[in-house]
């Protein structure tokens, strides 16, 4: 029943998408670690990181997507749920170092050494187990969503009073954990990690590990995603989006849809987080950001919101031009970004997959003007 | 009439905003299997007075009775949606992104919690009712249009089809005929004439040949209370109706 609920809504656009990423999750790891490294083919391996960080970026984008796209809650907080996925996942990472620490206790990470701790605090129990840290790694972020969402959206906070308190929450996870008491490694977060399962961290190995693992999740959680927007769940969230009172009288309790729906996102965004730290290998408070949510939602706008794949692309998209802008402009990079995002928002309301929509439209009308006239899309006059 | 006797019992209702008496000591009982015609000028009431029903706006005073029995002012809109008072806006408001069936389906009497409807899969019968309504509003041809891309009368009358799909004991039916051609005036009054059979009804509407039409009894609202109440002949010949709406 599971496996029906999941791939009863594909159509070919996301059957393309699921086709590329599975594609993505075995090539790029075997070109990494079966073709010789003076090969064109080869790719070298600070490049599948890199991609990795990219997919997890993407998920996060999704994540924001199926909320703001879909439900129209613009959550300006995000990252919160990122980062603390990412801190679940760092903690386990945290106590599998052991011995191997500067100060070499078999228990204290090293920042609690150096605070002359003599005990772990209660909340760091558990962690040396995988199992209990990939829960923690759901539950965390999806019981501050529940609870934020619970007195949120039955208070009925909307629209900008909502981002702005999403900001809030993020802004203050910042500053609580640059806190040393908190326990969490402070202004330098949690870092050093040595291995994840008994496997090297820096290995070549782990590396294509985790890029496959990344853009697996990224395609579950798109199957998810999709299921979910495709259901008479996800029409409910449109009619919210676009008339929420009128959904109240139709019976429907906005509320628990849109305390669903934000619990769900958090989690996935938490798992982002998760996938994203043993790749880059630090976790600090930096993550927290207000401005790192900010440009989530950016991403999903280049992208094409409410349509799940344009926040991949979106994503991926604008990373790379980060990363390559940085390299080839390095005075001017966050000028040509920003130029990115205006050109975006000016030009391309619904996106890059709006654009593509409606090239791909152009291109079919030509032979076939009837059946283009009777499309039930609203065309925008041209 | 007796409260318990009654589908809707609205008795000494007052409602302010900021010093401004929206309802006045307002009081209206409504019969079960009723259709009753509201009319009164701008500013009378009459949105207010749907508002209080329907859970959007909370009383200051006063009592409102759904079968005689359930206190409508303790519940939410949803809640009083499911109890079975299913409400039309006088600006039509449909689901614009989503397309007529789309838009059926959704108000369609289902359960309404989020994992019903996230594992729900569209049973026969619901679409037969969904193809039965969609003749009643003549949409049959827009199934799959956007709800964006119909015209004003026809997103009235896929309104009025949600009410049905809802298969509510009492439909609040708020200005149906505005901005309708009198050809399709004359249809929906038909059309809410069918409807009357079945369902207890409430409309407000500013169009004096659509009540006619109705045929039903007219309560005049003005200043937030009732002024008059009756056969459409007997309230027009009302002196304070005359002065007050009808006008001059």
């Amino acid at each position: 029943m599971m496996t029906s609920f999941l791939f009863r809504t594909l159509d070919a656009r996301a059957g393309i998408f699921i086709g590329l990423m599975l594609a993505a999750v075995v090539l790029v790891p075997a070109l990494n670690l079966l073709v010789p490294e003076g090969s064109t083919f080869h790719v070298p391996t600070y490049a599948v990181t890199l991609m990795g960080k990219y997919l997890t970026y993407a998920l996060l984008a999704l994540s924001v997507d199926l909320v703001w796209g879909y439900c129209g809650i613009l959550s300006l907080g995000h990252g919160a749920f990122f980062a603390l996925g990412g801190y679940a996942m760092g903690m386990y990472l945290m106590r599998q170092i052991g011995t191997r620490g500067v100060y070499g206790d078999p228990v204290l990470p090293d920042f609690m050494v150096f605070l002359n701790w003599k005990e772990l605090p209660w909340y760091w129990y558990g962690f040396d187990m995988f199992p209990f840290a990939a829960l923690m790694v759901l539950l965390a972020p999806g019981i501050l969503a529940f609870v934020f969402g619970w007195f949120a959206f039955r208070s009925r906070v909307t629209g900008v009073y909502l981002s702005i308190i999403t900001q809030a929450l993020t802004y203050a996870l910042l500053l609580a954990f640059f806190r040393n008491d908190m326990g969490f490694g402070g202004n330098n977060g949690l870092t050093d990690f040595k291995d994840i399962f008994g496997f090297d961290i820096q290995a070549g190995t782990t590396r294509a590990g985790l890029f496959a693992a990344s853009g697996l999740a990224l395609v579950v959680c798109f199957l998810i995603c999709r299921a979910v927007t495709r259901s008479k769940l996800g029409k409910v969230l449109v009619a919210v989006r676009d008339a929420e009172s009128r959904t109240r009288f139709l019976g429907y309790r906005v509320e628990h849809y849109k305390l669903f729906v934000w619990t769900l996102s958090a989690m996935m965004a938490g798992i982002a987080g998760a996938l994203y730290v043993p790749q880059v290998g630090i976790i600090n408070p930096g993550e927290f950001a207000p401005a790192n949510s900010i440009e989530v939602v950016i991403w999903v706008a280049v992208g094409g919101r409410g349509t799940l794949v344009g926040a991949v692309l979106g994503a991926i998209l604008v990373n790379f031009s980060k990363t390559w802008f940085t390299a080839a402009l390095p005075e001017i990079w966050l000028f040509a970004l920003g130029g990115l995002f205006v050109v975006v928002t000016l030009f391309l309301p619904k996106g890059l997959l709006g654009l593509m929509d409606k090239g791909w439209s152009a291109v079919r009308r030509r032979p076939a003007k009837d059946t283009a006239a009777h499309r039930a899309e609203p065309q925008p006059a041209e | 009439m007796t409260r318990q006797t009654s589908l809707l019992y609205l008795d000494g209702v007052s409602v302010s905003f900021d010093g401004f008496k929206a309802l006045n000591d307002l009081s209206l009982v409504i019969a079960p299997g009723e259709m009753r015609a509201i009319i009164g000028p701008n500013g009378a009431g009459k949105t207010t007075m749907m508002d209080v029903i329907t859970g959007k706006t909370k009383p200051d005073s006063g009592e409102v009775y759904f079968n005689g029995v359930v206190d409508l002012t303790g519940e939410d809109e949803a809640s009083i949606a499911e109890l079975g008072i299913g409400r039309k806006f006088q600006k039509p408001t449909v689901f614009e992104s989503h397309t007529v069936w789309d838009n059926l389906e959704l108000a369609l009497k289902a359960p309404r919690g989020p994992f019903a409807t996230l594992f729900h899969i569209i049973s026969g019968a619901e679409k037969s009712r969904i193809e039965e309504l969609l003749t009643l509003i003549r949409l049959s041809d827009k199934r799959d249009e956007l709800a964006a891309n119909l015209s004003h009368g026809q997103k009235q009358w896929l309104e009025i089809g949600m009410l049905l799909a809802q298969d509510p004991k009492l439909l609040l039916v708020d200005e149906p005929a505005a901005g309708m051609t009198d050809a399709e005036t004359m249809e929906t009054a038909e059309l809410l004439k069918d409807i009357a059979r079945t369902h207890s009804v409430v409309v407000v509407e500013h169009d004096m040949h659509f009540i006619r039409a109705l045929g039903v009894k007219v309560t005049c609202l003005a200043e937030g209370s009732v002024l008059a109440e009756g056969s459409l002949d007997h309230v027009s010949a009302n002196e304070r109706v005359v002065e007050v709406y009808l006008g001059r």
